[in-house]
């Protein structure tokens, strides 16, 4: 095999973990775009929609069809009870109280779910095959090539509702001026609720899809950090940053670990948020906040 | 337009708002006539944007009551008050930044429209005919009436301040509204931008019939084109009715520039003296 197949073939991979990432990540921007809050139990959600499916496929023996769509409702039912018992209540407060709450929250779904199935990790029931998939001659891994499908069809789906859809425009003027969002007739409350429900319903099937790739385990919400990084990388409040800084990350990642070893994954993933950290603060597609004096 | 929307009348009974301890509005009551423009001035500091956010909806009053048309409105959030008919627009400029002129006015309109979201996410059908038929009278009724045809594809952060004003105003005629409150229509604009927005706004008074409740700053711009003033100070109305006789009226002259007579500027100033002292 020449060099140049396994390029592809590494690179490849590194394109499909990056899906998963930028779907990972289009929960951040979903909720921080509306409600103006870095929910950092995007992670744990996204665990919790592995266990949900674990819970629902394995021990309740459904079928994978039904289970997918069961484990996704229930990330979103989470997402809307935060939303509605939690950060709600809490608008207006300073920005790190309620980034606070978020990861008390993460730290509360880790124990929820070690006290229910335990810490051991466990694999997912399979229900997309695996005879591998060749793109010419490219070998690539059928659940990250199917991964990768699903994750670019939502995120396209996403895009064009953002772009064409009026409640997508509700959500983006929200985004832009509450106020006259909310003179102007739309339901702010009810966009912060339709954000958090389709934020954390998003994350949990990103953890199905993630779960199938490499089982899950209580600690699996750490994806959650590779996908802030993401989200910082394109923009915190861009959907098309999410998905091209998703893609990159994951290609960086993929590349970096495969010819500098694994050591350096983190070390390039980290490197690059500290650099765009420095050059460009608010992302690649990031909105530019001018503080008027 | 379209169809004629019946202009509303607007009364204000007892209204008081305080924060913490700072009253800052006392027990007003006013009325806006259906139909005429109503000017409510004062010195800065007087609570004039408060009531207008009472008005709006966006504070909620201690005591008092908001009434349209007779029915009170007072705890009617935002949302179906835009249902209502009440449309506003803000002191700093409050638009969409980032998307274009026609697609902030016809955000105006989101409250009204009959179809749903879900039925939005179709491409034909009623809610495609509903985005349709939206658009032309957009066109026809406010960007054209509101000379802002050259710029409707442009984004908004693009434009020059009074420009932005206009889009604004037009976002709020998008509402449907049958009162419409502008929070400083002319602040900060030069002399021909204050004269076309003037122009506007009688325009609209007369064309749409719409009544008009004006919070503003310009003196000149006020007396030219109101049918009546609510003069505000301290939170409380010191003086209402027509304009040349608010102009004239002894404690309007004091409140905006003193009383011109030195005699009662020195026992003002000791019985303030006094307060402090005894304080």
């Amino acid at each position: 095999m020449s060099d140049y197949l396994f390029f592809i073939e590494v690179s490849l991979a590194g394109l499909g973990s990056g899906a998963l990432l930028s779907l990972t990540a289009l929960a951040f921007v979903l909720i921080y775009k509306a409600t103006r809050v870095i929910n950092l139990a995007v992670g744990e959600i996204l665990m919790m929609g592995g266990y949900l499916f674990f819970a629902f496929a394995a021990s309740m023996n459904l079928s994978p069809w039904l289970a997918i769509p069961l484990a996704i409702a229930g990330g979103a039912a989470i997402g809307a009870l935060v939303e509605r018992g939690i950060i709600r209540r809490m608008l207006g407060e300073n920005p790190i109280s309620v980034f606070m709450v978020t990861v008390g929250l993460g730290s509360v779904l880790v124990g929820i779910v070690e006290l229910v199935w335990g810490t051991d990790p466990r694999t997912l029931p399979d229900f997309m095959g695996s005879a591998p998939i060749f793109i010419g001659e490219a070998y690539v891994s059928r659940k990250i090539a199917i991964s990768f499908v699903v994750a670019a069809l939502v995120i396209a789906v996403f895009l064009a509702l953002f772009r064409f859809w009026r409640g997508g425009v509700a959500l983006r003027a929200t985004a832009t001026d509450q106020a006259a969002a909310y003179s102007c007739g739309i339901n702010v409350p009810g966009v912060f609720s339709l954000a958090w429900t389709i934020g954390c319903g998003a994350a949990a099937g990103a953890g199905v899809l993630l779960g199938s790739i490499g089982g899950i385990a209580p600690t699996m919400g750490a994806f959650g950090l590779s996908a802030l990084v993401v989200v910082i990388v394109g923009g915190l409040d861009s959907v098309a940053g999410a998905l091209v800084a998703g893609l990159a990350i994951g290609l960086v990642e993929a590349l970096a670990g495969t010819y500098l070893g694994g050591e350096y994954k983190l070390v390039s993933t980290f490197g690059i948020l500290i650099l765009m950290l420095m050059i460009r603060p608010y992302g690649l597609f990031g909105t530019k906040e001018i503080e008027r004096l | 337009m379209t169809e004629a929307l019946k202009p509303a009348r607007l009364d204000v009974e007892g209204l008081s708002l305080s924060f913490g301890g700072l009253k800052a509005i006392n027990d007003v009551s006013f009325s806006v006539e259906p139909g005429s423009i109503t000017a409510l001035i004062g010195p800065n500091g007087a609570g004039k944007t408060s009531m207008f956010n009472c008005i709006s909806g966006f504070y909620k009053p201690q005591h008092g009551r908001v009434l349209l048309d007779g029915e009170d409105v007072t705890r009617v959030h935002p949302p179906e008050r835009a249902k209502m008919g009440f449309a506003r627009t803000f002191q700093n400029i409050a638009l969409f930044r980032g998307m274009t002129v026609l697609d902030n006015i016809k955000l105006g309109r989101h409250a009204h429209m009959s179809t749903n979201l879900l039925q939005a996410l179709a491409f034909f059908g009623p809610a495609a005919r509903e985005e349709i038929a939206l658009r032309a009278e957009v066109e026809r009724d406010i960007i054209d009436f509101l000379e802002i045809n050259h710029i409707r594809h442009m984004p908004v952060a693009a434009l020059s301040y009074g420009l932005q004003k206009r889009v604004e105003l037009a976002r709020a005629l998008a509402m449907r509204p049958r009162i419409l409150l502008l929070d400083e229509p002319v602040a900060g604009m030069n002399r021909e931008e204050t004269e076309d927005m003037a122009r506007f706004i009688l325009d609209v008074k007369e064309e749409w019939g719409t009544t008009i409740l004006m919070v503003e700053h310009d003196m000149g711009m006020v007396m030219d084109i109101s049918d009546h003033v609510v003069v505000l100070n301290f939170g409380q109305v010191i003086a209402r009715g027509l304009p040349r006789d608010v102009q004239e009226d002894p404690q309007v002259v004091a409140a905006y520039l003193g009383s011109g007579d030195p005699a009662a500027l020195m026992k003002r100033l000791a019985a303030e003296a006094d307060t402090a002292g005894a304080a």
